[in-house]
């Protein structure tokens, strides 16, 4: 068997009281202080929505970039079980823990941003669902996609319960899950661009092009491999592990193939669609476009030599830059991009801000949790 | 080595998939729908408008609207835009010394902005939950609160920026002009045409209204002419004035494929705050990207087969217990 080579997962054990779950606990009432305000008063009294900027940060940042980077687990599945790379194996079951939190999470967000959303219900009405819509997709989608996650990620619960039987009935049906956990998020990540299409001149010409569906799925793929990056730099420094530099320099490899397939195709839709010469009009939407590229085109000069790939600090910076790539591109095409008329503007409030910042530490606080009291990271070589 | 073989075969398995299904799925392109034969809608001729506002307070009582302020002493309705409880509002726009009226130079015009019922409308393709729907005989765009989940889809896609959300209540709205198709019952139409006092806003089918627009541009200007008022082939309402200096062209007979409200003007649309559009819809080319993708699900399906098939190949079934004694 592939999988005995890996040391298996196992609990970190630890406190689970320190300065970082004390401040995400902070963060965390704050937001549910908030929101209280929010579903009593309307989304006026706590966010700067308005007409022109009808969508915020609550769904650019926490739904439309969150489930980006929310990536991992479906990058890192699609590598070791589609493609058969079983010595990433270590790797999933991390990647999928942060996935599960990013899309349950924007799956409860998304509730916090629909102005009637007692009203939820008809998203899977037959009767009223619009087959057409992109976003009716999107919610389908992103909707299963949840559950079979939770599906994917039961065997660890199951495991630390100790009820075996349950699992390995699991177990037999985990390559269907698995397929269809690599199939649904290429759909609606995907989507998830396409629904700036309808809005038609209102986004920019450097972000407006129906190749939508495939720039959003190789960003979020990319993306998927840069958080894993980021997130194993991160765990084996903050829970004092060895870095999983065997697995992560050749994943970055990977990463880097499906970057390259990203800017060709956005390289070359750019040119056919005659946009690129807005991207020289001095303007803010340019500044933020060249920004973009710059974080997706230094990975490439930072970690193109294999002898740079080795070098955990290297990878942990390329990781960064292809995460906020994939953000600005996101955060460029809903927000900095859109232009539906004179007079309006849009900064997020403060309130909007923590919300979304509690949001992120219920992630952290989540993570850390589990992965000190539940079998998700390998068992470190010294505690054998 | 067994397991670049199995990437390989990975990779060629999905890729085939894919490719299967892109060339077997048949080209679903969809074209811009045009106006229903039967479109209701309404006609805007900014050179009769003389800027009361009769119809802004008439669209506030039809719809139950209440006034909105923007002066100090809140004593008149007096909203600068649309928003979720103004649906019709009259723009003005002033150049230099704002001396002739309809004239772009040193000159002063009217505009009506309220909803333009799209032929092909990108607000009723972005819903959802079909809360925003197209009467398939009149073509009016109309709202269901009742269904709407309050997503603001609309509000992001419509190119004229007409549904607008109510964020002052905690159970806010979309709004936006439904023609007042809840007052025909009793006889009556849009309130904004039945009571203008010049025919600016006048109400009937759109092909009615389309050839009364041509009627009036290829008019020459400053001779005179019959205007009606109120309906089209309604009471006779009609009175004599001087023909304006139109621009040779109808707004909305062909932007996105067509809009049920035309409009007639004397300055350039693009600079009285209605948008450039091309004669085909947003909503065409991006159902047209989802049923691509998406026809009858075959793709998906097609894609799910693969990756079953080498996932079921890939995946041990006691993937997870084997690794639990790996240590």
């Amino acid at each position: 068997m592939a999988n005995n080579q890996h040391a298996a997962p196992a609990p970190v054990g630890g406190s689970l009281v320190n300065a970082v779950t004390l401040t995400c606990g902070v963060l965390i009432a704050l937001m549910v202080a908030i929101l209280a305000v929010r579903f009593l008063f309307g989304l006026g009294a706590v966010t700067a929505l308005n007409d022109g900027y009808p969508w915020g940060i609550w769904i650019v940042v926490d739904v439309v970039i969150g489930t980006a980077f929310a990536c991992g687990g479906f990058s890192v599945a699609m590598l070791v079980y589609i493609f058969n790379r079983g010595e990433y194996h270590p790797l999933v079951r991390p990647a999928l823990l942060a996935s599960l939190f990013g899309y349950t999470l924007a799956g409860a967000g998304v509730i916090f941003d629909l102005g009637r959303w007692w009203n939820v219900w008809n998203m899977f009405w037959p009767g009223s669902i619009n087959p057409n819509s992109v976003m009716f997709e999107v919610a389908m989608c992103i909707s299963l996609y949840i559950v079979v996650m939770w599906i994917e990620f039961s065997p660890v619960v199951l495991e630390q319960l100790g009820k075996d039987d349950a699992r390995r009935k699991v177990g037999k049906a985990m390559f269907f899950i698995i397929a269809l956990g690599t199939v649904l998020p290429m759909m609606h990540q995907s989507s998830l661009g396409t629904l700036l299409v309808v809005m038609g001149y209102q986004i920019h010409p450097l972000w407006q092009t129906p190749l939508q569906p495939a720039l959003y799925l190789l960003t979020a793929i990319t993306m998927g491999y840069a958080v894993v990056l980021f997130e194993s730099c991160v765990a084996s420094s903050a829970y004092r592990r060895k870095i999983e530099m065997h697995m992560l320099t050749p994943m970055a490899k990977v990463m880097l193939g499906f970057l390259a397939v990203y800017l060709l195709i956005r390289i070359g839709d750019l040119l056919v669609r005659g946009a690129l010469s807005q991207a020289f009009v001095p303007s803010v939407e340019a500044l933020s476009f060249w920004l973009e590229m710059a974080c997706f085109i230094a990975p490439l000069i930072l970690i193109g030599a294999e002898s740079n790939r080795r070098n955990p600090a290297k990878l942990f910076l390329a990781g960064i830059l292809l995460m906020l790539g994939g953000a600005l591109l996101r955060l460029n095409g809903f927000l900095i991009g859109y232009e539906t008329g004179d007079g309006f503007s849009y900064f997020p409030t403060l309130a909007e801000v923590l919300v979304t910042a509690g949001m992120f530490a219920i992630e952290v606080l989540g993570y850390i949790i589990i992965t000190r009291r539940f079998p998700v990271l390998p068992r470190e070589e010294a505690t054998h | 080595m067994g397991t670049r073989r199995d990437f390989l075969k990975g990779v060629l398995a999905s890729g085939a998939a894919v490719t299967a299904c892109v060339a077997a799925v048949p080209a679903a392109a969809r074209e811009t729908r045009p106006r229903p034969p039967e479109a209701l809608g309404l006609l805007y001729d900014a050179t009769l408008c003389v800027g009361c506002k009769a119809c802004v307070a008439a669209c506030k009582e039809a719809n139950n609207n209440p006034p909105e302020f923007s002066t100090v002493d809140h004593l008149w309705d007096t909203p600068l835009d649309t928003s979720g409880h103004t649906f019709n509002i009259i723009k003005m726009y002033r150049n230099g010394t704002m001396e002739v009226k309809d004239q772009e130079k040193n000159g002063y015009a009217f505009m009506k902005t309220s909803c333009m019922h799209c032929g092909d409308p990108s607000c009723v393709s972005a819903c959802p939950v079909s809360a925003m729907t197209k009467d398939p005989v009149t073509g009016v765009v109309g709202y269901n609160p009742d269904k709407c989940i309050g997503c603001r889809y609309c509000v992001a896609a419509c190119p004229f920026g007409i549904p607008k959300y109510q964020y002052d209540s905690p159970t806010g709205r979309i709004g936006k002009c439904e023609l007042c198709r809840h007052r025909t019952k009793d006889g009556h139409y849009s309130a904004c045409a039945e009571v203008c006092p010049t025919g600016a806003t006048l109400y009937g089918k759109t092909s009615d209204l389309l050839a009364e627009a041509k009627r009036r541009i290829a008019l020459k200007p400053g001779t005179r002419t019959t205007y009606p008022r109120g309906k089209v082939g309604g009471p006779d309402q009609s009175y004599e004035a001087p023909v304006g200096n139109y621009l040779q062209h109808v707004y909305g007979e062909k932007e996105y494929g067509g809009t049920q409200v035309l409009k007639l003007s004397g300055v350039n649309f693009a600079k009285v705050g209605m948008p450039d559009l091309p004669p085909d819809a947003a909503a065409a080319l991006s159902e047209t990207i989802q049923h691509t993708l998406y026809a009858n699900l075959i793709m998906p399906f097609a894609v799910l087969g693969a990756m079953t098939y080498v996932a079921k190949r890939n995946v041990k079934p006691d993937d997870a217990s084997t690794d639990k004694e790996g240590s």
